[in-house]
């Protein structure tokens, strides 16, 4: 499986957050890791973890976007206002100066895993 | 050399033109162009005025793009009138004394209203309508009258009429003559309109001629008649005709006509070889010309002679016309009236339906010379064609009247015109313009079309016509209308449905795998999760549709700004007893839901938290209630009224039918939600006519009228069928919604899906009530399967612990999400607003 390249944070702990099958293929999760909502997605590609705050319409709900991609790239649309979000940068494809922040995540022994500092 | 004057008086819609056409020709090179401008503002859309109680503005209406006039130097004298003409000089003096030389005048004055000499004529509560200030006073004034009446039953009459009935004033028409529109239609077509306005509530009074005003206090009180007869109302407003605005002409000596005109020649020219009338105050070969595009074609010819080559002249105009004055189609176009001797007519009138159509044929039978249609105006622009371009009738002319059979269309299509027919009359396009600029800049949408051509930017009673163009164009040049639903996948909605169907496909994967490519997005997903579900009619939330369905349907609630979600439970017909009401009101209460009556008759509950959504459906159900599919693109409610069971005029069980219809199509996906509604008699408090499908009753059984649309542009359903019996009745929904299920554009609401059909309504009843597909008995089993499967998906969700498992905030924490916070408003809770929001975190962080 491949990883979000999150290449600036170092990992000193993984959390585990939930089995692997909890995920449905192609939809996403919310965890809640050291008082931070982070959005989990899976998706044939691989596993993927931006934050669930959508700063659009001001509400933590991106995990229960629709997941699919964009030429390729993996992406969720927003459930509220549908801008969509590059899952492994946390760009945003509607608008650039907007950007999330995305978080360390693995898959280990079925287990979803998130890293923190 | 020094730039000569040209100088227009009156700013109105033609004046505009000829400054429009002066400019586009080059003519500020030479000249200084300068126009009196009466009105407090500038040229505007005098054809749609009555748009302004619409809610168009008066810049809406504005035909004089921001800034134009400025850009070309032209000086406009703004709310001051050209009062005098003093030919010797030279000059035009205005009201405010402003003195203006010219080296060539055009005087564009167009008409004003008359208003026949009855005693008491200028009472306070009566009005003229011309101008949008005439507009802005009536509707001052009907905010406290009851009753209005229409004095002239002629276009402007009838549109002005349409206008009180709007303000929801109770409106009659009174005309002198013995029938509506004695200009454009005969006695047999009169009486048809008659009878169509009058069905729509509008009381007419033909052949009466009013002797007296009475008032009382000051204000309009009744009318007295001729015939010792009286009418009570608030208001009045005369639109008995118009009249040339010819005063400035005639005290400058210019020749007027006996009955007023300023009198042209076919340079356009008055008496005074400087001097020009072009529009509504030219009297050319006896003749005023009360239309606009007669107006349009003088101030081109004015323009050239003045300013260009000055080859082309005035030799009159057409007065077809094609109007829908509330609703009813009236036109009429050549002659009409059957004058040229030798000339045959056919005539076709339809009591039931309430049509009257009418060739009038040559003596050979090879040429139509013109006719009238009333009801139905369908076939107008084509008739206009064949007979404007003498085209060759077919062996049975009256085939071009009679309604189509079978689907097929008997008209002869835009295919047979020759490039010289004229397609838009207001802006004075051909054929061959329009085939021409398509060609040239390989266009494909009517938009730009419309902008490179003209066609269609006036009255718009073109567009279609300009649309089959451009779709033949298209065709011819090899192109293909592309609609591909996204990156994913190259195929229209329909194209994807038909695919499914006939492929047996499950699954969203399979289709992906076997029709498109990558990974699907949120444009495809939902819109084949609603395909598998139409044709299907497996529950959303199983596992392999789960994931394609937006967040709405995938929680079985509406998503609201903050990330909770509205719960609305199914309430069929509107109809609901106290103990489930009560229920209702317990769960809100137990789980602090905002409450809400909708637009839709039935409750909404705000707020609910998703990991709170399956223990209140729990409780809903347990007290008998359903999921309401508000969140569905499916049927959203079938409106009721409380019909014959309580009503003193209902003459059918309107509630009961709309029971029965909420519950025979509830939970059915669709492109686009869709709503209905029935009536228990033609009041139609249920507002079926604004529904996707909508039914009235009548004494013999139940109107259905389809296609109508509340939301962001309003459009009247139209009647697909009369008085039917409850079994034919629905065997004609099953066949309208599944045909538009299957055909329709994804989001496409069934108003813009009916719009973009191609042969519209008469195609639209050849499917569904002749069968011309051969498709009927296929559609009725199919929404047979979609009935018989039919489950609550709430009550399917919670008896599958998995389906549950997704409703919580956390994946990992039962805890409930954290950022949401409530203000009290009016006793209930409410997300707070952004200011809100602040203070309370400060208060949660101290
Ligand atoms: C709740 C309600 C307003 C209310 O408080 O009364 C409502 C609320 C919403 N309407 Fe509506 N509409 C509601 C009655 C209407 C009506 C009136 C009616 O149905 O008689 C109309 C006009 C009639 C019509 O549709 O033709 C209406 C025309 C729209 C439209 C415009 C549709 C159109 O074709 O132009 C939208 C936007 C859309 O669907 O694309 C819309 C969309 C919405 C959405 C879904 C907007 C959104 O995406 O959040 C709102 C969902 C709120 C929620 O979570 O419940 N709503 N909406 C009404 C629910 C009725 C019900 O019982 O189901
Ligand atoms: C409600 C309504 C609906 C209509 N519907 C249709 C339709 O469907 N189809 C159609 O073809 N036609 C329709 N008409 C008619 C159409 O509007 C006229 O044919 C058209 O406006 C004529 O243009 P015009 O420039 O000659 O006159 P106007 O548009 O009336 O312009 C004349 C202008 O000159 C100004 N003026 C007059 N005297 C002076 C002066 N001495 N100095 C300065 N300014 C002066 C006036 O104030 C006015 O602004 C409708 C008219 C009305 C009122
Ligand atoms: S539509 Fe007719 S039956 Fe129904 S409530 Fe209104 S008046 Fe009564
Ligand atoms: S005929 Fe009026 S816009 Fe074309």
């Amino acid at each position: 499986m491949v990883q979000a390249s999150v290449e600036s944070q170092t990992v000193n702990q993984w959390i585990t957050v939930c089995q692997l099958e909890q995920i449905l293929p192609n939809s996403g999760v919310c965890a809640l890791v050291a008082d931070k909502q982070i959005a989990v997605f899976r998706t044939a590609e691989g596993i993927y973890a931006i934050d669930n705050y959508d700063p659009f319409s001001k509400s933590y709900v991106l995990s229960r976007g629709i997941v699919g991609d964009q030429n390729g790239v993996p992406k969720v649309a927003s459930p509220i206002y549908k801008q969509n979000f590059n899952l492994q940068t946390g760009e945003c494809f509607d608008d650039p100066t907007v950007q999330l922040p995305v978080y360390p995540v693995r898959v280990a022994d079925g287990q979803v895993q998130i890293g923190i500092a | 050399m020094a730039k000569k004057n040209l100088v227009v008086v009156g700013n109105g819609m033609v004046g505009h033109k000829f400054l429009q056409k002066s400019i586009e020709i080059g003519a500020t090179q030479d000249w200084n162009l300068i126009t009196f401008c009466e009105e407090p503002r500038v040229a505007y859309d005098r054809v749609n005025l009555s748009g302004y109680f619409s809610g168009q503005s008066a810049e809406d209406l504005s035909l004089v793009e921001p800034g134009f006039y400025d850009q070309h130097g032209v000086k406009v004298y703004l709310g001051d009138k050209a009062a005098k003409i003093d030919r010797a000089a030279k000059k035009v003096i205005s009201a405010q004394g402003e003195e203006v030389e010219f080296d060539r005048l055009v005087i564009a004055t167009g008409s004003y209203p008359f208003v026949p000499p009855i005693a008491g004529k200028d009472t306070e509560g009566t009005f003229v309508y011309r101008t949008i200030e005439d507009l802005q006073a009536m509707s001052a004034y009907a905010e406290q009258a009851k009753i209005g009446v229409v004095v002239g039953g002629g276009l402007l009459g009838l549109e002005c009429a349409n206008a009180l009935k709007n303000m929801g004033l109770k409106t009659h028409v009174v005309e002198f003559a013995p029938r509506l529109m004695p200009l454009q239609v005969d006695d047999l077509g009169g009486n048809i309109l008659k009878d169509q306005i009058q069905s729509l509530g509008v009381t007419v009074h033909t052949g009466k001629s009013t002797t007296e005003i009475v008032s009382v206090g000051g204000r309009v009180q009744k009318m007295v008649f001729a015939d010792g007869s009286e009418l009570f109302t608030d208001m009045i407003v005369f639109s008995a005709g118009i009249r040339p605005r010819d005063e400035i002409a005639k005290d400058c000596g210019l020749t007027v006509g006996d009955r007023g005109g300023i009198v042209i020649n076919e340079q356009c020219q008055t008496s005074d070889p400087h001097v020009y009338a072009i529009g509504e105050c030219a009297l050319h070969e006896g003749k005023i010309y009360g239309l606009v595009a007669p107006g349009y074609t003088m101030a081109t010819i004015a323009a050239e002679q003045i300013c260009g080559d000055g080859n082309s002249t005035f030799g009159g105009a057409d007065m077809s016309t094609k109007l829908k004055l509330m609703g009813v189609d009236v036109a009429s176009f050549g002659d009409a009236f059957g004058q040229t001797p030798g000339a045959k007519v056919l005539g076709i009138t339809d009591a039931i339906k309430g049509t009257y159509k009418k060739l009038v044929v040559d003596g050979s039978g090879k040429h139509l010379l013109g006719g009238m249609l009333v009801g139905d105006a369908s076939a107008y622009g084509n008739l206009l064609q064949i007979s404007q371009n003498q085209i060759v009738l077919p062996p049975n002319p009256e085939d071009l009247i009679l309604p189509a059979r079978s689907g097929t269309s008997n008209s002869m299509g835009v295919d047979s015109f020759p490039d010289s027919a004229q397609i838009c009359s207001c802006n004075n396009v051909t054929k061959g313009d329009i085939c021409a600029a398509i060609q040239a800049d390989n266009i494909t949408d009517i938009g730009t079309l419309k902008k490179c051509t003209t066609a269609g930017t006036g009255c718009g009673g073109c567009v279609p016509l300009v649309t089959d163009l451009l779709k033949l164009e298209m065709k011819k040049a090899g192109l293909e209308v592309k609609n591909n639903l996204c990156e994913h996948f190259d195929y229209s909605r329909q194209e994807l449905y038909s695919l499914v169907r006939l492929e047996k496909t499950m699954t969203f994967a399979d289709l992906l795998a076997k029709h498109g490519k990558g990974q699907g997005c949120e444009i495809c997903k939902p819109a084949i999760g609603s395909i598998l579900a139409s044709a299907w009619n497996e529950q959303i939330l199983n596992p392999a549709h789960v994931t394609l369905q937006d967040t709405n349907d995938a929680f079985l609630a509406n998503i609201q700004k903050d990330g909770t979600y509205s719960v609305i439970p199914r309430i069929p017909g509107g109809e609901i007893t106290p103990a489930a009401l009560i229920a209702i009101g317990e769960v809100a209460r137990d789980f602090g839901l905002y409450t809400k009556i909708t637009g839709g008759q039935r409750i909404d509950l705000l707020g609910a938290r998703v990991d709170q959504l399956p223990a209140i459906w729990q409780r809903l159900i347990a007290a008998g209630l359903e999921s309401g599919h508000a969140y569905g693109k499916a049927l959203r409610t079938v409106k009721s009224c409380v019909g014959s069971t309580w009503c003193r005029f209902g003459v059918q069980d309107s509630t009961t039918l709309a029971i029965l219809l909420e519950q025979r199509y509830r939970g059915l996906r669709a492109p686009h939600k869709f709503k209905s509604a029935v009536s228990g008699c033609t009041r139609e408090c249920a507002e079926a006519q604004s529904k996707d499908f909508g039914i009235i009753a009548t004494e013999h059984g139940w109107n259905l009228y389809v296609c109508g649309n509340g939301g962001m542009k309003p459009q009247h359903a139209q009647l697909l069928a009369s008085d039917l019996d409850q079994e034919i009745l629905i065997k004609y929904i099953d066949r309208f919604l599944m045909f538009y299920v299957q055909t329709a554009n994804r989001l496409e609401r069934t108003a813009t899906w009916l719009n973009k059909l191609e042969g519209g309504m008469d195609y639209l009843k050849a499917v569904v009530i002749d069968d011309c597909l051969g498709i009927a008995d296929r559609l009725e089993a199919e929404m047979a399967h979609q009935v018989a499967t039919y489950q609550c998906e709430w009550q399917n969700t919670l008896a599958d612990p998995q389906k549950l498992a997704r409703f919580n905030h956390f994946v990992n924490s039962p805890e409930p999400d954290p950022s949401l916070l409530r203000v009290e408003e009016r006793g209930q809770a409410r997300p707070p607003y952004a200011h809100e929001r602040e203070v309370l975190m400060a208060i949660q962080n101290r």
